[in-house]
This record gives C-alpha cells, structure tokens and sequence, in this order.
C-alpha cells in the first residue's frame, strides 16, 4: 500500500485524532493529536496491509510562534515490503510537554526519543531511561528550541563543566615555561 | 680460555674460577643486553618490511642508532607513579621479570664448552625462572591499582600457569631422548643421530613448545595480558619510564631464552647435524657460535612474523588450546616416544 | 563482614571504556559491568563531539550548511555532501544535470571505498591482526590522493555543490580513477588471503555480535548492520539518486547476521563500488556541471564579480539572505551513505535559511545497539563488536 492510502487509513481508523493530511514533493505527512500516538504507530506497525516495519527517524520540531500548538514530534516510518515513506507529526503543546514512547514498538526509538528530549526538552512517557544523550547531564535548557540562543556572553550562568575548564587552565598557566 | 688467561697471570684455585665467572658474566650480560636493544630495532625493521613501510630510518643511517636513542630516552624520562599504587611493590615488579629472565641465561651454553652454570638440572631451572615472571605481572597489575592493569595481571595469571604445564611437558620427550636434564648433554646427545637434531624424532613436541614458548613470553597471538585495543596495555598501563623499559626488557630476553631452549633441544644448538657436515666438511672450521646466533635469530624473526600476521586469540580461546589441544598432544608424544625408547 | 555471616558480597568490576581508548574510534565512552571477563552490562555514552550541526544548520543560509556536513562522518565527507545537496534540490524542485550526476556517483562510491577500508584497517587491528590496517592505509591514500587531485581537498571536500557539482573532473582524473578501479580489486584479494581463512580471525568473527533480520529492522539499522542480517535494504536500489540508476551492480548479503557477514559484505561492497566507478567512468556523459538553474543557487565565479554589476549583486544576495526562492514545506531525503542511510529532513518556511535541519545519522542508530550486542559476551568481543557496527562519532553527535 502506498503512502497516500495509508495516510487515507488512519483517517479512517483514528478519525478524531487526524488533523490534516499534506502532501508535498510526493511524501505525505500525516498531523495527529498526541494522545492516541502509540495506537496509530502500533497499528501502521502491526497491520499487515500497511507493514510499516522500520522507523527511519524521530525527531522534534520547534514552531515557536507559528502554528498553535508549540512542539510536534515526527516519526518517518518506512514499509520494507510496498517500499513507501510516510510521515507521522503529532503535536505536542507547551505546557503539557509530553508524548507517548514507542520504544517498545520500535526499540530502535530509544535514542532518538532521548535526543529529542535532551535538544527539545519533550518528554517521552513510558520511555526506559529518559536522561539526556548529546549534552553533560547538568546542562540546564533545551539547545535546538528557537529561543534558546545561538551565541550569548552567560558569565557566570555559563555551564559548570566549562567554567571548571577555564579554571584549570589558568591555574596550569603557572607551570608554563617562561 | 678465559680460566688460561687468569691462571697465566698467577690466580688460581677458588679465587681465579670466580674472577673468571664474573669475566665470563660479563661477557654474557653485555652481549645479551646489546642483543636485546638490537631486537627491538630487528622487530621494528622487520615487521616494518612486511607492513610496506621502512621502519626506523632517522637516527644513524636507517635507523641503526634507534635502539641507543630509545635507551637514552627511557632513562631520563620522569617516573611516575599513580598516587593510589601501592608504591613497594609498583617500584619492586618490573624488576622480577627481567631477573627471572636473566637468571635463565645462567645455564644456556653458547658454545661447547661456554655456560656459566653447567648444572644438571638445567631445564628444570629454566622452568623454575620463567615462571617466576609471572608474579613481576601480577605485582604490577595488582600495585598500580588500575582497573585495566589488574585485568591484564589476572589474564596473565591465568595464561603463564595454564601454558607453563604444556611448555613442561613438550620438553619431556626430548629429556627422555637425551636421558638428561643438563642442556649441553641434550644437544650432544643430538649429535648420535644421522639427522642432529630432536625437531625430527620430536615434531610434535617442537610444535607444542613453539606455541606454548610464545604464550609465556606474552607474544602475539597470545598478547592478551597487554592486549593494546582492549586493555590498552594491560598491567603495564601505569609505568613510564625506565621501569616500563625493564618490562619491555623482559620481554625481549625472555624472547631470546625461548628461542634458545628451542635451539637447544631441538635444533641441535650450536652444532650442524652430521649429514651436512659430511656432505660438506669445510663448514666444521665456522665455530659453532655462529650457527647458535643464526638459529636463534631464525627463531627471533618467526616470533615477529607471527606477530605481525596473525590476530590476537580471545581468552576462552586460548584456554581451550591450551587445556584441550596442546597438553593432550604433549602427553601423547610422552607415550609414544616412550613406546619407542623402550622396545626399540 | 560481620553482618553477613558465611557469604560473599559479589560485585561486578565496573571499567570505563573510553572516551579515549584506542578501540573506540572516536570519543565513545562504554560503562561496562563485568564478571571475570564477561560483560554483564554495558551503557554507552555519547555526545563527547557534539558540535550543534542541527541548530548551527538553523541559522545558516542553504548554501552556507554544506561546509558543515563534511564535519559529520569525516571519514567520507563526500557522502555526505551529496547527500545534502541532494536534500536541498529535492526541495526546491531543481535537478542536476546528467554529467554531474555521473560525476558525484563515482565521487561518492570512492568515499565508500576510503570509509570501508578505514574500517577494515582498524577493525583488524582492534582484533589484532595489525599489517591489514597499513594494506588498507596504502589504498585509502592513494583514494585520498585522487581527492585531492578532484577537489584539492583530501578530507573535507566540499566538492558538490546544490545544482551540480564545483568543477568538471579532468581527464587526468580520470585516467589515474580508472586505473586504480583496475588495480583495487587485486589487492581486496590480498587483505582477504591475510585475515579471511585466518582461523583466529573466523573465531573471533563467527557467531559474535548476532542480529537477527527482524532485530535489525526493528532497532532501525541500516546499510551493511542491516544487509549483513540478510535483509536487501540498499537506497541505492530502492529509491535511486544520482546515476545509481544507470549503473549495475550487485547488492551483497550475509546470511547470519554476526561480525563476520558484516565483514563479507563490507568486502564485497567494496568490490561493487569498484564497479561502479569503472562504469561512471566509461558512461560518463557531455555537458554542463552545473544546471542552469544554478545562478540563483550558486556564487557565480569571481572575475565576474569583480567586472558585472548584476553577478555582484547576486554574489551579495546569496551571501546574505540565501537562495529566497525557497517553497514553504518539508522534504525527507536520505542516500546511502557508507555507513547506513543518511537522511536530511528539511523544513522551510520560504527564507534563505532552513527552519529546521534534521539529521539522521546512522552512527547514532547503530551505537544504540551496542547493549544488545555486547551483554553476555566478552571484554574482547566488546571491542569487535565496536568495530563491526563501524560508527564515526562526529556523526553520532553531530
């Protein structure tokens, strides 16, 4: 099944949850609420028609300002056996913050789930060992939301790994050879 | 020779056989020490070769200053010692191995007539101090107090005890050949035969002992105990230093000493095997250090084309070939050499 | 202990592996629990390299993100910037013309061919067998070579560009390409006699490291983890870019699943882009490099500047707002990249500058299988284990 008829059939099997079906360079993204997430991607996963074995990608979107809800969490699920793409965004509102895991559907899920909580602070319920990845674990903020500066001068709110650092630097200075 | 020269001077008994110890010591410490440092510019040479590159080149002309240079260098560089080791024993454990290693040197003839110990017991002092290495290892796996080293000190714990049994045993054919233990008995003994050497009599033994002689002196492919991409460098981690260069030292001696045991009971030491010598008598005139030096060297260079062939064996591995395949094999050449020795 | 009568505590030894150890090809640190030499447990830690290439990519001009990509898996930048022009002209709708296709096809199989043998070098020598690693280092320098003769850079290329690719490869190029297509697979042939009969190196392979088909599918593995399972997923097949269309060549598979398949397909993919260059070479059409959309893509050339008003002021553009035709809407595009697929999913909203940039990189995905293939196994697998998932962590953290 290609990716339109399936898109078509979540419409038809979630029909509350469905809020949009686009299509643009020839792949269909598919925008649902979060609440029933686990249930749409189990049932692409497990129905036979629409086999969507292998989730490409997982990752978070910041539209700070420009759509209603703040954050959406895209899955890119891929069918090995019709060989179709399709893209699932469920959006995720600021102040509930949180999103199903679908860690025990796709285990593959678990480190792009915790990226994606560690850069955009979304949080995966259910997920096993939700800790940040890519940033030292007393990293305070959420680095790929669209308010979070690129450069800034913090001082002393600068990171504590990196003050160390500078510290120890300037105390090796000392031993320099003159 | 060196006794003549002494008592020609005026000292005899007791007091001109030490002088002449401590001369022949010497002699066999400075050559065996520049033997070393050589080895290592050999390894590097040759592996260098085989791996399409030059190896040393710089220092003297290619390279031939390297090992002078590497000296130098480890002499004066600092020694440190992590502040959690326990400092007796992280300074005491490079010196075991080398000692051990040295000491087996004591009852290896170079030449007819040229041993510093001409004990009867010779292989079975050989053993005795090889063995002894092992704690240096461990010493040091367990002082520097380095996760990393204490596993290379256990795996080789593990593997010297385990390897130490099949070296022992391949050896027994070769004693019961020989009817000795004293080292230069066995290569004379070698000589009653047409062929002059035990490696023909006693294949299964040599290849035994090759195989456990690498894992006893920490050689790839039984490297585990430094084990470089996963222990790092395994019980050494922590030393720098003259104190790493003593372990290195170790392990080139040690090297050296297998080779010779091989060379000696199986190779026919320094002598040529009779069928040569007949076929060609002018070979006679070579004294017999020469042919002692190119086996050895023989041996030395399969040890680093090994080296540089083969990967390196997984624990469980090398038990299994030392428990199921190798001390099996030695007990049956026992048998059979047995066998022979008694109904024929 | 007093309070324990008659029984041992027992712990488990906890060693940090890494970030810098010289097994784990990068910064990877592993937390392994171990009892005597088996693994109980292992956590990997990541993230020593991140560098913000998705937030850097934010806040940059379409033109001005490719630099970055060669950052990412270092080993064969060239992947990877084709695989982020080819994004950004999805995207916008445009197509490169057929000769810079030929060219970035055979560009990109020779970065295959230098990331695999990077990988067979080290793998060997974390497995011990060290002269495999100096074998394959003469190959990769003298692909190395042909880089720098292609683009003048030997490791971060840079060399595609959106539209096409930064100049037309010379004949000189081509002939030495070709004879190294000639003289490559022969000395496959020599790293096979030294390690493929080994019997060490079949213990130390064989039935290590397993993935069964549908684990692979199921942790999201992709390119040789994932073939290597028996599983014929290859994007070059599926979905072809470039010229992969236009040229033959066989998919290899394993069978088992474990670190010595991986290592055969590896072998044989290796052989395969050897052919895939041979015939990029003899196919390689006439015409232009760049599509003729490319103005309003790419810095025009720098006499130009200097004489015409006009490509001054589209210099100026370019440079300070970006490409402005961008459409409003969103684009997964992925290649196969050496190690896997390597995806780019862009979303624009109509300015110069990506909304938002996403990596997928495979090394990421393939690091996170590291528990399920080390636990229960030994220290010494955990280090090929390592080298078979083949990860560059400048990728892994982006």
């Amino acid at each position: 099944m290609n990716s339109k008829e399936a898109a078509e059939k979540i419409r038809e099997m979630f029909p509350e949850e469905v809020r949009e079906i686009r299509e643009y360079n020839s792949q269909t993204s598919v925008i649902v609420k979060r609440d029933r997430i686990k249930d749409i991607i189990r049932y692409l996963h497990s129905d036979p028609l629409l086999n969507f074995d292998l989730l490409k990608d997982l990752c978070g979107v910041d539209y700070s300002g420009k759509k209603e809800t703040r954050f959406e969490v895209v899955y890119h699920l891929y069918s090995l056996e019709y060989r179709s793409l399709l893209r699932i965004r469920a959006e995720v509102p600021e102040d509930d913050c949180s999103i199903d895991s679908v860690v025990d559907i796709f285990a593959g899920a678990n480190w792009p789930e915790r990226e994606c909580y560690d850069l955009l602070g979304v949080v995966f319920k259910g997920h096993p060992d939700l800790r940040r990845i890519l940033l030292p674990e007393d990293w305070e903020g959420h680095p790929l939301r669209k308010d979070y500066p690129l450069q800034s001068d913090l001082g002393e709110k600068e990171w504590k790994g990196y003050l160390d650092v500078i510290e120890l630097a300037k105390k090796n200075m000392e031993f320099e050879t003159k | 020779m060196i006794e003549s020269v002494i008592s020609s001077v005026g000292i005899n008994g007791f007091a001109g056989s030490m002088i002449a110890l401590l001369v022949k010591i010497a002699i066999v410490f400075g050559v065996v020490m520049l033997h070393v440092a050589y080895a290592t510019y050999f390894e590097r040479k040759v592996i260098g070769h085989i791996q399409l590159r030059l190896g040393p080149m710089t220092v003297g002309p290619h390279g031939i200053l390297q090992p002078i240079a590497d000296g130098i260098k480890s002499f004066f560089k600092e020694d440190i010692i992590p502040a959690g080791a326990d400092k007796t024993v992280f300074k005491i454990a490079p010196v075991i191995p080398v000692f051990s290693a040295l000491g087996c040197l004591a009852v290896v003839p170079f030449f007819d007539g040229f041993v510093l110990a001409n004990i009867n017991i010779g292989l079975l002092y050989i053993f005795a101090m090889s063995s002894l290495s092992a704690y240096g290892i461990v010493m040091a796996g367990w002082s520097s107090n380095s996760k990393y080293s204490f596993l290379g000190g256990l795996r080789s714990t593990a593997q010297v005890i385990s390897y130490e049994v099949a070296l022992g045993l391949s050896l027994v054919g070769v004693m019961i050949m020989s009817e000795s233990l004293n080292l230069t008995q066995i290569v004379e003994a070698q000589q009653k035969y047409w062929h002059g050497m035990f490696i023909i009599p006693q294949f299964l033994g040599a290849f035994v002992f090759m195989i456990a002689a690498f894992a006893e002196t920490n050689r790839a492919p039984f490297d585990l105990p430094e084990a470089e991409s996963e222990l790092v460098a395994g019980f050494f981690v922590e030393y720098s230093g003259m104190r790493f260069a003593l372990f290195y030292m170790a392990e080139y001696i040690g090297m050296l000493v297998m080779s010779a045991i091989s060379v000696l009971c199986f190779v026919g030491g320094w002598t040529l095997p009779p069928f040569v010598l007949e076929a060609f008598p002018s070979l006679a005139a070579v004294p017999g250090i020469v042919w002692f030096m190119l086996k050895i060297y023989f041996h030395v260079f399969v040890y680093y084309w090994i080296r540089s062939t083969l990967p390196r064996f997984r624990y469980d591995h090398l038990m299994c070939l030392g428990w199921k395949v190798l001390i099996p094999l030695a007990l049956l050449n026992i048998v059979i050499t047995a066998l022979v020795k008694y109904f024929c | 202990m007093p309070e324990q009568k008659g029984k041992l505590r027992k712990k488990e030894l906890t060693i940090n592996m890494g970030p810098q150890h010289p097994a784990t090809h990068g910064v990877l640190r592993l937390e392994l629990d171990i009892d005597g030499e088996t693994v109980v447990k292992c956590t990997p830690h990541v993230g020593y390299l991140h560098r913000g290439t998705e937030k850097l990519g934010e806040n940059r001009t379409y033109l001005a993100a490719l630099p970055l990509t060669d950052r990412l898996d270092y080993i064969s930048s060239m992947a990877n910037n084709v695989g982020y022009c080819l994004a950004v002209e999805r995207l916008f709708g445009i197509e490169a013309p057929e000769r810079a296709k030929f060219i970035r096809t055979m560009a990109s199989e020779m970065a295959r061919i230098s990331s695999h043998l990077l990988w067979l070098g080290t793998h060997a020598l974390d497995i011990g067998a060290m002269t495999v690693f100096l074998y394959a280092f003469k190959e990769r320098e003298w692909i190395l070579d042909l880089f720098e003769m292609l683009t003048g850079a030997r490791l971060t290329v840079t060399y595609p560009r959106i539209g096409g690719v930064r100049n037309d490869v010379s004949e000189e190029f081509l002939s030495s390409l070709y004879k190294f297509t000639d003289e490559f697979p022969k000395n496959i042939e020599e790293y096979e006699t030294l390690i493929d009969q080994n019997r060490i190196w079949l213990q130390r392979t064989k039935n290590i490291g397993i993935i069964t088909a549908e684990e692979a599918v199921n942790w999201g593995l992709t390119g040789p983890m994932l073939r290597g399972s028996g599983v014929d997923y290859d994007l070059r097949k599926y979905c072809p870019y470039d010229a992969y269309d236009k040229v033959d060549f066989d998919v290899p598979l394993g069978k088992n699943g474990d670190t010595y398949d991986r290592y055969r397909c590896r072998m044989e993919e290796m052989r395969q882009s050897a052919r895939i260059i041979r015939q990029c070479i003899e196919k390689l059409p006439e015409g232009p490099v760049m599509t003729p959309d490319a103005p309003k893509f790419t810095l025009p050339p720098k006499e130009r500047i200097l004489k015409d008003m006009e490509a001054m002021i589209q210099h100026f553009v370019l440079v300070i707002k970006g490409p402005v035709t961008a459409p409003d809407g969103e684009i997964y595009s992925a290649i196969e990249a050496p190690k896997g697929e390597l995806g780019f999913y862009f979303i624009s909203n109509g300015t110069g500058k990506p909304y938002r940039m996403r990596l997928r990189s495979p090394s990421f995905i393939h690091a996170s299988v590291l528990p399920l293939l080390c636990e229960g196994a030994l220290v010494a697998d955990v280090i090929a284990n390592i080298g078979t998932i083949d990860i560059v962590l400048g990728e892994c953290d982006r």
